[in-house]
């Protein structure tokens, strides 16, 4: 099935022994000159891109002050080692945040700091050459920026951050991802990352509005860029497209119409992923944002609502206001914005919705916190709610739901192994080994507990999943919505009820 | 990396897809699909033909699900999953079917 070594899962994790160069050859494809220009960015390498590179690097040092503290106060005391998933997953000491932040941190020393400009070796500074470049491109790709080194570093650096500004370097000089940058093309000539023009996008939503009626027998509506509807719902794109992401999508419509709630999609805002964030560029990152704002206000509505989608919902719940606010055109009763679980639990709360649990009782689940929703933002009014939320919903809706091992959910979730920019063929290998602890901690409720499924709340780690698990040896269906759950046990008010249909059988007792 | 197609060098992009649509012709997805060790049937022709008539008109692969429909429709509600698109492709139907039909690949978190 793959043409590398596919972790095994043990007993109980372990921490491997190091293997040097192990993913030295893990490279995504570089972006070409068409992908790069509508960005801002440089068509291909600048022949100055030496000081094009440090002279970036100061004025990020200078804007970002967290990038400088990042960059000055690592004291090397290890904690963070043995905590990312793709050095678990690959073996490869560069894989250790703390070896991954040295990569941009022995240039920074060497151009920024004393003792680095005139004793280096003393200080483990090293000049910006072409090998140091080709290491920043390989391991500044093999980081998800999933920041949970970060909880475990006494002094809070952010690797994250750091591979945000690596990878800003990178485009600055002309050597970006193909990934990341043909996507956030796509979105600002098309509105969304798949490249799903408008006319698909209503032919889509009407095949799913038959769908939902041929299943339920209720007219549940899928509407798109309604004037004067209540909430716009901003989802990612895979929601239309990919599977199980389309059955979360249906639940949310299906939520909606019971609520009694007016709806729509917007076709311009027909994305709620901005990958300007993975690139760590505050200028796309933006222009990206400013879509909602617009599509919010030329649709007058009065709420907005995120879908399920993990770095979205940390721009937007992060990020938003002071990219693309003030919001205050919206109704100030609701959080602007609004992720959709919070919609959803509290109509559960409010006893708007009703559920048939034993509808989902082909299933035994536990939930993956999605990093970005667990470690940079927050759900409801409490601490921790978006911890509790998603987890209250499932256990509305299901009867059977077991947690992994403690140290690997809440704030010490894994990453899926494929967020930050990483979703893409090339990038396989490393998308596979970095899902292994996820796996490892997937094994055992499946074994303790006999999980079936693993439900998520992000379209990354939805395909992540799909696409990783049967290296595994689990079934790829196993990764589900929460949504998909919420639709598969909603009971729709006005649904014909099962005497009408018995009534074709003739069989009038 | 070119391939050649009734003697002609198509470009394609890193991982394959056709660079440019309008050169795709029948024999173009045999060739993919030979350098695959895969041999396109019947079956195959179905998701292929299909593929290009709704990117045709839309300007996009369709989504799994309306694929898997408009497969039902022709082939019988058996067919109509994507377990048997996955049979057929087992790479995936949205990406490997898509380059076999000379579609540009499905992008974003899919």
């Amino acid at each position: 099935m793959a043409d590398f070594e596919v972790p095994v899962l043990r007993e109980y994790p372990i921490i491997p022994k190091l293997k040097e160069g192990t993913m030295a050859h893990s490279s995504p494809y570089v972006a070409k000159a068409v992908m790069q220009e509508p960005l801002g960015f440089p068509g291909e390498l600048l022949d100055n891109w030496k000081e094009v590179a440090i002279e970036k690097m100061g004025e990020l040092c200078g804007k970002y002050r967290s990038l400088q503290v990042y960059l000055d106060s690592c004291v090397k005391c290890g904690a963070c080692t043995d905590k990312c998933h793709y050095y678990l997953g690959t073996t490869d000491p560069k894989n250790m945040p703390v070896a991954r932040q040295d990569l941009l941190r022995k240039v920074y020393r060497r151009y920024f700091t004393f003792a680095g400009k005139y004793f280096p070796k003393l200080v483990g500074a090293a000049d910006l050459t072409e090998e140091v470049l080709d290491d920043w491109y390989s391991y500044f790709h093999q980081c998800s920026q999933c920041r949970r080194c970060s909880v475990f570093c006494p002094y809070g650096i952010d690797t994250a951050e750091i591979s945000m500004a690596a990878r800003e370097i990178m485009d600055a000089v002309g050597k970006g991802q193909k990934y990341c940058n043909e996507i956030i093309g796509k979105v600002f000539k098309i509105g969304n990352n798949l490249g799903l023009p408008e006319p698909a996008l209503r032919d889509t939503l009407e095949g799913i509005e038959e769908d939902v009626e041929d299943d339920t027998g209720v007219k549940v509506r899928y509407p798109l860029d309604e004037k004067g509807a209540e909430v716009l719902l901003v989802t990612p794109s895979a929601d239309f497209f990919a599977e199980p992401h389309v059955d979360g999508l249906i639940g949310y419509g299906k939520v909606f119409h019971e609520a009694g709630i007016s709806w729509t999609l917007s076709s311009k805002a027909s994305e709620a992923a901005n990958f300007g964030m993975f690139i760590g560029s505050y200028e796309n990152m933006r222009r990206v944002s400013m879509r909602i704002r617009e599509a919010a206000l030329e649709l007058g509505v009065k709420r907005i609502v995120f879908g399920e989608c993990g770095h979205a919902w940390r721009v937007a719940y992060s990020f938003l206001n002071t990219l693309a606010g003030p919001f205050d055109f919206l109704d100030p009763r609701y959080p602007v914005p609004q992720h959709i679980c919070e919609l959803t639990n509290g109509l559960i709360k409010e006893g708007k919705l009703k559920f048939d649990k034993s509808l989902n009782d082909d299933m035994k689940l536990t939930f993956h916190d999605s990093c970005n929703v667990a470690r940079a933002s927050r759900m409801g009014d409490k601490p921790g709610g978006q911890f509790v939320i998603p987890r209250e919903i499932i256990k509305a809706c299901c009867n059977h739901f077991y947690d992994m091992p403690a140290d690997t959910i809440h704030e010490s979730t894994y990453c899926c192994g494929g967020g930050g920019g990483l979703l893409t063929d090339d990038l396989m290998e490393l998308r596979v080994k970095g899902a292994m602890p996820r796996m490892q901690a997937l094994k055992t409720v499946v074994e303790e507990h006999g999980v079936t499924n693993l439900v998520a709340i992000c379209a990354i780690c939805k395909s992540q999943f799909a696409k990783t698990l049967p290296y595994y040896g689990f079934d790829m269906n196993s990764i589900v919505s929460l949504h998909q759950l919420v639709s598969n046990a909603i009971i729709l008010s006005d649904a014909p009820k099962d005497d009408d249909e018995n009534d074709d059988d003739g069989d009038d007792a | 990396m070119p391939i050649e197609v009734n003697g002609k060098m198509l470009e394609t992009d890193e991982e394959g897809y056709l660079a440019d649509l309008n050169q795709w012709e029948p024999e173009a997805a045999t060739v993919m699909a030979a350098a695959e060790d895969q041999e396109l049937t019947d079956a195959h022709w179905e998701v292929i033909n299909f593929l290009r008539e709704y990117y045709e008109e839309y300007q996009i692969a369709p989504a799994v699900r309306v694929l898997t429909k408009a497969i039902g429709k022709k082939l019988g509600k058996d067919k109509g999953n994507s377990k048997y698109l996955y049979e057929l492709f087992p790479y995936g139907p949205a990406k490997q079917a898509c380059k076999y039909a000379g579609l540009p690949k499905p992008t974003g978190c899919v």
